[in-house]
Protein backbone atom coordinates (compact mmCIF):
# COMPACT_ATOMS: atom_id res chain seq x y z
CA UNK A 1 0.00 0.00 0.00
CA UNK A 2 2.59 2.53 0.96
CA UNK A 3 4.78 1.20 -1.58
CA UNK A 4 1.97 1.74 -3.98
CA UNK A 5 1.66 5.57 -2.69
CA UNK A 6 5.19 6.15 -3.57
CA UNK A 7 5.42 4.17 -6.51
CA UNK A 8 2.49 7.22 -7.68
CA UNK A 9 4.61 9.90 -6.50
CA UNK A 10 7.51 8.93 -8.26
CA UNK A 11 5.14 8.48 -11.54
CA UNK A 12 4.13 12.03 -11.33
CA UNK A 13 7.36 13.09 -10.00
CA UNK A 14 8.61 12.09 -13.34
CA UNK A 15 6.11 12.67 -15.78
CA UNK A 16 4.75 15.62 -14.85
CA UNK A 17 5.14 17.71 -17.78
CA UNK A 18 3.26 15.09 -20.11
CA UNK A 19 0.66 15.28 -17.67
CA UNK A 20 -0.10 18.62 -17.59
CA UNK A 21 0.91 19.80 -21.19
CA UNK A 22 1.48 16.57 -23.15
CA UNK A 23 4.46 17.27 -25.60
CA UNK A 24 3.60 20.74 -26.03
CA UNK A 25 6.09 22.94 -27.51
CA UNK A 26 7.61 19.76 -29.61
CA UNK A 27 4.15 18.36 -30.60
CA UNK A 28 0.01 19.42 -29.83
CA UNK A 29 -0.76 20.46 -26.46
CA UNK A 30 -1.87 17.32 -24.09
CA UNK A 31 -2.19 16.61 -21.03
CA UNK A 32 -4.34 17.90 -18.12
CA UNK A 33 -4.27 21.23 -20.64
CA UNK A 34 -5.74 19.84 -23.44
CA UNK A 35 -9.01 18.10 -20.91
CA UNK A 36 -9.68 21.66 -19.48
CA UNK A 37 -9.59 23.00 -22.81
CA UNK A 38 -11.35 20.94 -24.81
CA UNK A 39 -14.09 20.49 -22.23
CA UNK A 40 -14.57 24.56 -21.80
CA UNK A 41 -14.82 25.47 -25.85
CA UNK A 42 -17.09 22.24 -25.88
CA UNK A 43 -19.51 23.78 -23.07
CA UNK A 44 -19.17 27.31 -24.61
CA UNK A 45 -19.99 26.95 -27.97
CA UNK A 46 -22.33 24.58 -26.85
CA UNK A 47 -24.18 27.08 -24.80
CA UNK A 48 -25.59 28.81 -27.07
CA UNK A 49 -26.51 25.94 -29.69
CA UNK A 50 -28.61 24.71 -26.13
CA UNK A 51 -30.14 28.01 -25.56
CA UNK A 52 -31.59 27.71 -29.45
CA UNK A 53 -32.31 24.22 -29.17
CA UNK A 54 -34.34 24.71 -25.84
CA UNK A 55 -36.22 27.75 -27.31
CA UNK A 56 -37.21 25.25 -30.21
CA UNK A 57 -38.61 22.71 -28.20
CA UNK A 58 -41.01 24.97 -26.44
CA UNK A 59 -41.86 27.33 -29.20
CA UNK A 60 -45.69 27.21 -30.17
CA UNK A 61 -44.53 26.83 -33.73
CA UNK A 62 -44.60 23.21 -35.06
CA UNK A 63 -41.60 23.18 -37.73
CA UNK A 64 -39.29 24.56 -34.86
CA UNK A 65 -40.56 21.99 -31.84
CA UNK A 66 -40.23 18.88 -33.90
CA UNK A 67 -36.66 18.73 -35.55
CA UNK A 68 -35.44 20.18 -32.17
CA UNK A 69 -37.18 17.38 -30.24
CA UNK A 70 -36.01 14.42 -32.71
CA UNK A 71 -32.26 15.57 -32.60
CA UNK A 72 -32.83 15.78 -28.64
CA UNK A 73 -34.12 12.18 -28.65
CA UNK A 74 -31.40 10.65 -30.70
CA UNK A 75 -28.53 12.27 -29.24
CA UNK A 76 -30.28 10.59 -25.67
CA UNK A 77 -30.58 7.39 -27.08
CA UNK A 78 -27.03 6.98 -29.22
CA UNK A 79 -23.39 6.41 -26.77
CA UNK A 80 -21.26 9.37 -27.07
CA UNK A 81 -18.50 6.41 -29.07
CA UNK A 82 -21.26 6.28 -31.48
CA UNK A 83 -21.17 9.81 -32.08
CA UNK A 84 -17.83 10.41 -32.06
CA UNK A 85 -17.27 7.35 -34.78
CA UNK A 86 -19.90 9.84 -36.72
CA UNK A 87 -18.08 12.86 -36.41
CA UNK A 88 -14.78 11.47 -37.06
CA UNK A 89 -16.32 10.10 -40.46
CA UNK A 90 -18.40 12.40 -41.74
CA UNK A 91 -17.02 15.86 -40.79
CA UNK A 92 -13.80 15.36 -43.19
CA UNK A 93 -16.29 14.34 -45.74
CA UNK A 94 -18.01 17.19 -45.48
CA UNK A 95 -15.66 19.91 -45.56
CA UNK A 96 -13.08 17.90 -47.38
CA UNK A 97 -9.98 17.99 -45.69
CA UNK A 98 -8.87 15.19 -42.27
CA UNK A 99 -9.11 17.47 -39.15
CA UNK A 100 -7.34 16.76 -35.81
CA UNK A 101 -8.72 14.32 -33.13
CA UNK A 102 -8.60 17.64 -31.09
CA UNK A 103 -11.65 19.33 -33.66
CA UNK A 104 -13.46 16.02 -34.17
CA UNK A 105 -13.82 15.75 -30.43
CA UNK A 106 -15.04 19.05 -30.33
CA UNK A 107 -17.53 19.11 -32.68
CA UNK A 108 -18.48 15.89 -31.06
CA UNK A 109 -18.81 17.73 -27.58
CA UNK A 110 -21.00 20.61 -29.23
CA UNK A 111 -23.57 18.00 -30.53
CA UNK A 112 -24.40 16.28 -27.33
CA UNK A 113 -23.37 18.50 -24.74
CA UNK A 114 -25.95 21.32 -26.84
CA UNK A 115 -28.39 18.48 -26.58
CA UNK A 116 -28.13 17.79 -23.24
CA UNK A 117 -27.44 21.59 -21.50
CA UNK A 118 -30.93 22.26 -23.85
CA UNK A 119 -32.49 19.64 -21.34
CA UNK A 120 -30.92 22.10 -18.66
CA UNK A 121 -32.05 25.38 -20.26
CA UNK A 122 -35.54 23.98 -20.99
CA UNK A 123 -36.21 22.38 -17.13
CA UNK A 124 -34.90 25.84 -16.28
CA UNK A 125 -37.23 28.06 -18.18
CA UNK A 126 -39.94 25.23 -16.90
CA UNK A 127 -39.30 25.80 -13.67
CA UNK A 128 -40.03 29.73 -13.73
CA UNK A 129 -43.61 30.72 -12.66
CA UNK A 130 -45.61 30.69 -15.50
CA UNK A 131 -46.64 34.10 -14.08
CA UNK A 132 -43.71 35.53 -15.72
CA UNK A 133 -44.52 34.75 -18.58
CA UNK A 134 -48.30 35.81 -18.79
CA UNK A 135 -47.31 38.73 -17.08
CA UNK A 136 -44.85 39.77 -19.48
CA UNK A 137 -46.99 38.81 -22.85
CA UNK A 138 -49.44 41.40 -20.57
CA UNK A 139 -47.44 43.72 -21.29
CA UNK A 140 -47.25 44.06 -24.84
CA UNK A 141 -43.71 42.00 -24.71
CA UNK A 142 -44.07 39.29 -27.97
CA UNK A 143 -43.13 35.79 -27.17
CA UNK A 144 -39.25 36.06 -28.14
CA UNK A 145 -39.26 39.40 -26.94
CA UNK A 146 -40.70 38.24 -23.19
CA UNK A 147 -38.14 34.92 -23.22
CA UNK A 148 -34.95 37.51 -24.22
CA UNK A 149 -36.14 39.94 -21.38
CA UNK A 150 -38.19 38.25 -18.59
CA UNK A 151 -37.28 34.31 -18.78
CA UNK A 152 -34.16 33.58 -20.08
CA UNK A 153 -32.11 36.28 -17.75
CA UNK A 154 -34.15 34.56 -14.97
CA UNK A 155 -33.55 30.69 -15.84
CA UNK A 156 -29.91 31.27 -17.06
CA UNK A 157 -28.99 32.69 -13.88
CA UNK A 158 -30.70 29.83 -11.24
CA UNK A 159 -29.14 27.28 -13.85
CA UNK A 160 -25.19 28.13 -13.32
CA UNK A 161 -24.97 25.26 -10.97
CA UNK A 162 -26.37 23.00 -13.39
CA UNK A 163 -23.83 24.61 -15.97
CA UNK A 164 -21.33 23.69 -13.72
CA UNK A 165 -21.77 20.29 -12.88
CA UNK A 166 -22.33 19.90 -16.84
CA UNK A 167 -19.19 20.96 -17.44
CA UNK A 168 -17.93 18.23 -14.98
CA UNK A 169 -19.99 15.61 -17.15
CA UNK A 170 -17.96 17.47 -19.99
CA UNK A 171 -14.85 16.73 -18.40
CA UNK A 172 -15.52 13.06 -17.77
CA UNK A 173 -16.59 12.66 -21.62
CA UNK A 174 -13.46 13.87 -23.36
CA UNK A 175 -11.80 10.89 -21.80
CA UNK A 176 -13.53 9.12 -24.41
CA UNK A 177 -11.22 11.38 -26.83
CA UNK A 178 -8.56 8.62 -26.02
CA UNK A 179 -10.26 6.16 -28.63
CA UNK A 180 -9.28 8.22 -31.74
CA UNK A 181 -5.88 9.67 -30.32
CA UNK A 182 -7.24 13.19 -28.69
CA UNK A 183 -3.87 13.59 -26.56
CA UNK A 184 -5.77 14.15 -23.47
CA UNK A 185 -5.56 12.95 -19.69
CA UNK A 186 -5.90 9.68 -20.15
CA UNK A 187 -4.41 9.28 -23.53
CA UNK A 188 -1.11 10.46 -21.71
CA UNK A 189 -1.74 8.37 -19.04
CA UNK A 190 -1.97 5.66 -21.46
CA UNK A 191 1.38 6.72 -23.14
CA UNK A 192 3.01 6.53 -19.31
CA UNK A 193 1.46 2.97 -18.48
CA UNK A 194 3.13 1.44 -22.44
CA UNK A 195 6.36 3.02 -21.34
CA UNK A 196 6.52 1.85 -18.02
CA UNK A 197 4.63 -1.29 -18.42
CA UNK A 198 4.75 -2.94 -14.71
CA UNK A 199 2.60 -0.57 -12.76
CA UNK A 200 -0.46 -0.56 -14.73
CA UNK A 201 -2.58 -0.40 -10.94
CA UNK A 202 -0.35 2.68 -10.27
CA UNK A 203 -0.59 4.38 -13.14
CA UNK A 204 -4.32 4.51 -13.52
CA UNK A 205 -5.02 4.64 -9.95
CA UNK A 206 -3.46 7.81 -10.53
CA UNK A 207 -5.07 8.64 -13.69
CA UNK A 208 -8.34 8.27 -11.08
CA UNK A 209 -6.77 10.30 -8.28
CA UNK A 210 -6.79 13.33 -10.71
CA UNK A 211 -9.17 13.49 -12.19
CA UNK A 212 -10.99 12.90 -9.18
CA UNK A 213 -9.44 15.92 -7.54
CA UNK A 214 -10.39 17.84 -10.76
CA UNK A 215 -13.99 17.20 -10.94
CA UNK A 216 -14.47 17.12 -7.00
CA UNK A 217 -13.40 20.51 -7.11
CA UNK A 218 -15.65 21.73 -9.58
CA UNK A 219 -18.74 19.58 -8.17
CA UNK A 220 -17.97 21.27 -4.26
CA UNK A 221 -18.06 24.70 -6.27
CA UNK A 222 -21.37 23.49 -7.92
CA UNK A 223 -23.23 23.14 -4.83
CA UNK A 224 -21.36 26.48 -3.20
CA UNK A 225 -22.78 28.47 -5.92
CA UNK A 226 -26.33 26.53 -5.80
CA UNK A 227 -26.83 27.27 -1.98
CA UNK A 228 -25.74 31.41 -2.67
CA UNK A 229 -28.21 31.16 -5.60
CA UNK A 230 -30.90 29.64 -3.57
CA UNK A 231 -30.22 31.79 -1.12
CA UNK A 232 -30.46 35.08 -3.05
CA UNK A 233 -33.56 34.60 -4.59
CA UNK A 234 -34.75 33.74 -1.03
CA UNK A 235 -34.04 37.06 -0.25
CA UNK A 236 -34.23 39.13 -2.91
CA UNK A 237 -37.78 37.62 -4.38
CA UNK A 238 -39.60 39.00 -1.64
CA UNK A 239 -37.88 42.79 -0.70
CA UNK A 240 -38.10 44.46 -4.11
CA UNK A 241 -41.57 43.34 -4.32
CA UNK A 242 -42.53 44.64 -0.90
CA UNK A 243 -41.21 47.91 -1.95
CA UNK A 244 -42.79 48.55 -4.96
CA UNK A 245 -46.17 47.41 -4.29
CA UNK A 246 -46.76 48.03 -0.87
CA UNK A 247 -50.48 47.18 -1.32
CA UNK A 248 -49.63 43.48 -2.77
CA UNK A 249 -47.42 42.77 -0.05
CA UNK A 250 -49.33 40.68 1.80
CA UNK A 251 -50.03 38.64 -1.07
CA UNK A 252 -46.52 37.93 -2.28
CA UNK A 253 -46.21 36.96 1.19
CA UNK A 254 -48.73 34.24 1.31
CA UNK A 255 -47.85 33.04 -1.53
CA UNK B 1 -17.69 1.84 -53.26
CA UNK B 2 -21.06 1.53 -55.07
CA UNK B 3 -23.88 3.50 -53.29
CA UNK B 4 -25.82 3.28 -50.26
CA UNK B 5 -26.37 -0.56 -49.78
CA UNK B 6 -27.21 -1.89 -46.15
CA UNK B 7 -28.41 -5.36 -47.42
CA UNK B 8 -24.40 -5.46 -48.66
CA UNK B 9 -22.93 -5.84 -44.44
CA UNK B 10 -27.17 -7.82 -42.97
CA UNK B 11 -27.16 -10.06 -45.20
CA UNK B 12 -23.73 -10.87 -45.26
CA UNK B 13 -23.95 -13.99 -43.13
CA UNK B 14 -20.17 -13.23 -41.51
CA UNK B 15 -21.30 -9.75 -41.03
CA UNK B 16 -24.62 -10.73 -39.48
CA UNK B 17 -23.36 -12.96 -36.99
CA UNK B 18 -20.71 -10.37 -36.07
CA UNK B 19 -23.43 -8.21 -35.52
CA UNK B 20 -25.58 -10.73 -33.34
CA UNK B 21 -22.70 -11.55 -31.51
CA UNK B 22 -22.07 -8.21 -30.78
CA UNK B 23 -25.76 -7.36 -29.87
CA UNK B 24 -25.72 -10.24 -27.79
CA UNK B 25 -22.80 -9.07 -26.00
CA UNK B 26 -23.85 -5.55 -25.52
CA UNK B 27 -27.38 -7.01 -23.66
CA UNK B 28 -25.85 -9.17 -21.61
CA UNK B 29 -22.68 -6.11 -20.52
CA UNK B 30 -25.53 -4.18 -19.84
CA UNK B 31 -28.23 -6.33 -18.20
CA UNK B 32 -25.62 -7.91 -16.10
CA UNK B 33 -24.88 -4.57 -14.93
CA UNK B 34 -27.77 -3.54 -14.55
CA UNK B 35 -29.23 -6.62 -11.95
CA UNK B 36 -26.15 -6.23 -9.79
CA UNK B 37 -25.79 -2.27 -10.07
CA UNK B 38 -29.04 -2.32 -8.72
CA UNK B 39 -28.79 -5.18 -6.32
CA UNK B 40 -25.46 -3.10 -4.99
CA UNK B 41 -27.46 0.14 -4.80
CA UNK B 42 -30.01 -0.86 -2.38
CA UNK B 43 -27.24 -2.16 -0.19
CA UNK B 44 -25.23 1.05 -0.11
CA UNK B 45 -28.66 2.85 0.73
CA UNK B 46 -29.73 0.54 3.45
CA UNK B 47 -25.64 1.13 4.51
CA UNK B 48 -26.32 4.51 4.02
CA UNK B 49 -29.32 5.37 6.88
CA UNK B 50 -27.68 2.85 9.57
CA UNK B 51 -25.99 6.22 11.21
CA UNK B 52 -23.06 8.58 10.48
CA UNK B 53 -20.50 6.36 9.41
CA UNK B 54 -22.43 4.41 6.90
CA UNK B 55 -23.34 7.49 5.38
CA UNK B 56 -20.10 8.89 5.06
CA UNK B 57 -18.73 5.77 3.55
CA UNK B 58 -21.62 5.52 1.14
CA UNK B 59 -21.38 9.33 0.13
CA UNK B 60 -17.76 8.84 -0.43
CA UNK B 61 -18.21 5.53 -2.57
CA UNK B 62 -20.92 7.57 -4.70
CA UNK B 63 -18.57 10.64 -4.77
CA UNK B 64 -15.78 8.29 -6.13
CA UNK B 65 -17.71 7.14 -8.72
CA UNK B 66 -19.33 10.09 -9.83
CA UNK B 67 -16.44 12.19 -10.20
CA UNK B 68 -13.92 9.95 -12.12
CA UNK B 69 -14.83 9.22 -15.51
CA UNK B 70 -16.36 5.41 -16.35
CA UNK B 71 -13.81 5.00 -19.18
CA UNK B 72 -11.20 5.72 -16.25
CA UNK B 73 -12.55 3.23 -13.82
CA UNK B 74 -13.22 0.58 -16.72
CA UNK B 75 -9.44 1.06 -17.52
CA UNK B 76 -8.49 0.69 -14.06
CA UNK B 77 -10.36 -2.24 -13.38
CA UNK B 78 -9.04 -4.05 -16.45
CA UNK B 79 -5.49 -3.18 -16.35
CA UNK B 80 -4.62 -2.06 -13.14
CA UNK B 81 -6.43 -4.39 -10.11
CA UNK B 82 -6.63 -7.42 -12.69
CA UNK B 83 -2.65 -7.34 -12.74
CA UNK B 84 -2.77 -7.22 -8.45
CA UNK B 85 -5.01 -10.43 -8.95
CA UNK B 86 -2.70 -14.01 -7.77
CA UNK B 87 -1.61 -15.30 -10.98
CA UNK B 88 -3.45 -18.21 -11.21
CA UNK B 89 -7.15 -16.13 -10.96
CA UNK B 90 -5.32 -13.96 -13.84
CA UNK B 91 -5.16 -17.11 -16.01
CA UNK B 92 -9.04 -18.38 -14.80
CA UNK B 93 -9.89 -15.06 -16.44
CA UNK B 94 -8.00 -14.85 -19.22
CA UNK B 95 -10.04 -18.16 -20.26
CA UNK B 96 -13.34 -17.08 -19.06
CA UNK B 97 -13.81 -13.47 -20.66
CA UNK B 98 -12.00 -11.13 -18.51
CA UNK B 99 -12.63 -8.18 -20.45
CA UNK B 100 -16.07 -8.76 -20.40
CA UNK B 101 -16.17 -9.95 -16.59
CA UNK B 102 -14.40 -6.59 -15.59
CA UNK B 103 -16.60 -4.15 -17.79
CA UNK B 104 -19.67 -5.54 -15.94
CA UNK B 105 -17.61 -5.21 -12.29
CA UNK B 106 -16.92 -1.72 -13.15
CA UNK B 107 -20.11 -0.76 -14.92
CA UNK B 108 -21.82 -2.06 -11.92
CA UNK B 109 -19.96 -0.20 -9.19
CA UNK B 110 -20.68 2.77 -11.03
CA UNK B 111 -24.23 2.47 -11.62
CA UNK B 112 -24.62 1.24 -8.14
CA UNK B 113 -23.53 4.83 -7.24
CA UNK B 114 -26.17 6.74 -9.44
CA UNK B 115 -28.91 4.43 -8.65
CA UNK B 116 -28.21 4.59 -5.17
CA UNK B 117 -28.85 8.48 -5.45
CA UNK B 118 -31.62 8.13 -7.07
CA UNK B 119 -33.18 5.98 -4.81
CA UNK B 120 -31.99 8.04 -1.94
CA UNK B 121 -33.71 11.11 -3.41
CA UNK B 122 -36.83 8.74 -4.10
CA UNK B 123 -36.73 8.23 0.08
CA UNK B 124 -36.58 11.57 0.95
CA UNK B 125 -39.97 11.85 -0.81
CA UNK B 126 -41.94 9.58 1.54
CA UNK B 127 -43.49 10.68 4.27
CA UNK B 128 -41.78 9.67 8.01
CA UNK B 129 -45.11 8.29 9.09
CA UNK B 130 -44.46 5.61 6.59
CA UNK B 131 -42.05 4.66 8.75
CA UNK B 132 -43.38 5.03 11.79
CA UNK B 133 -46.22 3.32 10.78
CA UNK B 134 -44.65 0.43 9.63
CA UNK B 135 -42.70 -0.09 12.68
CA UNK B 136 -45.70 0.34 14.69
CA UNK B 137 -47.54 -2.64 13.18
CA UNK B 138 -44.46 -4.71 14.05
CA UNK B 139 -42.03 -4.41 10.74
CA UNK B 140 -38.04 -5.05 11.42
CA UNK B 141 -36.02 -2.27 10.09
CA UNK B 142 -35.01 -4.65 7.17
CA UNK B 143 -38.67 -5.68 6.31
CA UNK B 144 -39.72 -1.91 6.46
CA UNK B 145 -37.48 -1.49 3.84
CA UNK B 146 -38.33 -4.06 1.60
CA UNK B 147 -41.98 -3.96 1.67
CA UNK B 148 -42.94 -0.37 2.47
CA UNK B 149 -40.18 2.24 2.01
CA UNK B 150 -38.38 1.03 -1.34
CA UNK B 151 -41.99 0.27 -3.21
CA UNK B 152 -42.39 3.96 -2.99
CA UNK B 153 -38.86 5.10 -3.18
CA UNK B 154 -38.54 3.50 -6.47
CA UNK B 155 -42.06 4.98 -7.73
CA UNK B 156 -40.74 8.79 -6.77
CA UNK B 157 -37.18 7.76 -8.01
CA UNK B 158 -38.63 6.10 -11.46
CA UNK B 159 -37.76 8.79 -14.21
CA UNK B 160 -34.48 9.16 -12.41
CA UNK B 161 -33.65 5.60 -12.26
CA UNK B 162 -34.80 4.97 -16.05
CA UNK B 163 -32.12 8.30 -17.52
CA UNK B 164 -29.82 6.30 -15.60
CA UNK B 165 -30.40 2.92 -17.48
CA UNK B 166 -30.53 4.29 -20.50
CA UNK B 167 -27.61 5.91 -19.78
CA UNK B 168 -25.86 2.77 -18.23
CA UNK B 169 -27.07 1.34 -21.55
CA UNK B 170 -24.81 3.70 -23.56
CA UNK B 171 -21.83 2.74 -21.53
CA UNK B 172 -21.62 -0.36 -22.21
CA UNK B 173 -20.24 0.67 -25.15
CA UNK B 174 -17.43 2.01 -23.48
CA UNK B 175 -16.27 -1.75 -23.02
CA UNK B 176 -15.03 -1.22 -26.30
CA UNK B 177 -12.53 0.54 -25.07
CA UNK B 178 -10.94 -2.39 -22.98
CA UNK B 179 -11.47 -4.69 -26.10
CA UNK B 180 -14.98 -6.66 -25.12
CA UNK B 181 -16.21 -7.39 -28.38
CA UNK B 182 -19.71 -5.85 -27.90
CA UNK B 183 -21.65 -3.45 -30.63
CA UNK B 184 -19.58 -0.85 -31.36
CA UNK B 185 -16.71 -2.92 -31.32
CA UNK B 186 -18.69 -5.59 -33.77
CA UNK B 187 -19.23 -2.65 -36.12
CA UNK B 188 -15.85 -0.99 -36.01
CA UNK B 189 -14.64 -4.91 -37.39
CA UNK B 190 -17.22 -4.69 -40.28
CA UNK B 191 -16.27 -1.04 -41.03
CA UNK B 192 -12.65 -2.25 -41.76
CA UNK B 193 -13.09 -5.44 -43.57
CA UNK B 194 -16.47 -4.14 -45.61
CA UNK B 195 -15.11 -0.51 -46.02
CA UNK B 196 -19.01 0.59 -45.68
CA UNK B 197 -18.55 3.03 -43.01
CA UNK B 198 -21.87 4.76 -43.37
CA UNK B 199 -23.74 1.18 -43.39
CA UNK B 200 -22.27 0.03 -40.79
CA UNK B 201 -22.39 3.04 -38.23
CA UNK B 202 -26.11 3.36 -39.22
CA UNK B 203 -26.81 0.33 -38.65
CA UNK B 204 -25.77 0.02 -34.90
CA UNK B 205 -27.02 3.98 -34.23
CA UNK B 206 -30.14 2.66 -35.49
CA UNK B 207 -30.19 -0.18 -33.07
CA UNK B 208 -28.79 1.71 -30.12
CA UNK B 209 -31.56 4.21 -30.82
CA UNK B 210 -34.37 1.87 -31.07
CA UNK B 211 -33.46 0.45 -27.59
CA UNK B 212 -33.03 3.40 -25.63
CA UNK B 213 -36.18 4.53 -27.17
CA UNK B 214 -37.97 0.58 -25.69
CA UNK B 215 -36.21 1.63 -22.27
CA UNK B 216 -38.00 4.96 -22.03
CA UNK B 217 -41.02 3.82 -23.27
CA UNK B 218 -40.78 0.84 -20.56
CA UNK B 219 -40.11 3.70 -17.89
CA UNK B 220 -43.39 5.76 -18.86
CA UNK B 221 -45.21 2.43 -19.05
CA UNK B 222 -44.30 1.78 -16.13
CA UNK B 223 -44.82 5.03 -14.27
CA UNK B 224 -48.03 4.86 -16.05
CA UNK B 225 -48.88 1.83 -14.29
CA UNK B 226 -47.23 2.79 -10.64
CA UNK B 227 -48.98 5.66 -10.59
CA UNK B 228 -52.44 4.11 -11.49
CA UNK B 229 -51.26 1.56 -8.21
CA UNK B 230 -50.70 4.47 -5.98
CA UNK B 231 -53.64 6.22 -6.46
CA UNK B 232 -55.88 3.61 -6.44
Amino acid sequence: MIMDILDILDIVRDNWILLLIGQYPNGPLGGIACTLILSLLGIVLAFPLSVLLALARLSPWRLLRWPATTLVYIVRGVPLLMVILWVYFLVPLLIGHSVSGFVTMLCTLVIYEGAYLSEVVRAGIEALPRGQMEAARALGLSHLGAMRLVILPQALYNMLPSLLSQFVATIKETTLGYVINVPELTFAANQINNQLLTKPFQVFAMLALIYFVVCWALTQGAHLLDRRIARKRAGSSTVPVAQALPSCASLSAEA
Amino acid sequence: MNGFDLFAILLNPGFGQMLLDGMKMTAVVAGCSWLTGMTLAMLLLTVRLTGSWGERLVAGYVSYHSNVPTLVQLMLWYFGIASMLPVDWQGWLSEHHAEAVFAIIGLSLCQAAYFSEDLRSGLRGVPSGQTEAARALGHSYLSCMRHVLLPQAARNALPALVNHSVSLFKNSSLAMAIGVAELTHAVKEIENQSFRTFESYAIATTVYLLCSLLIMAAGALIAQRSHLAATR
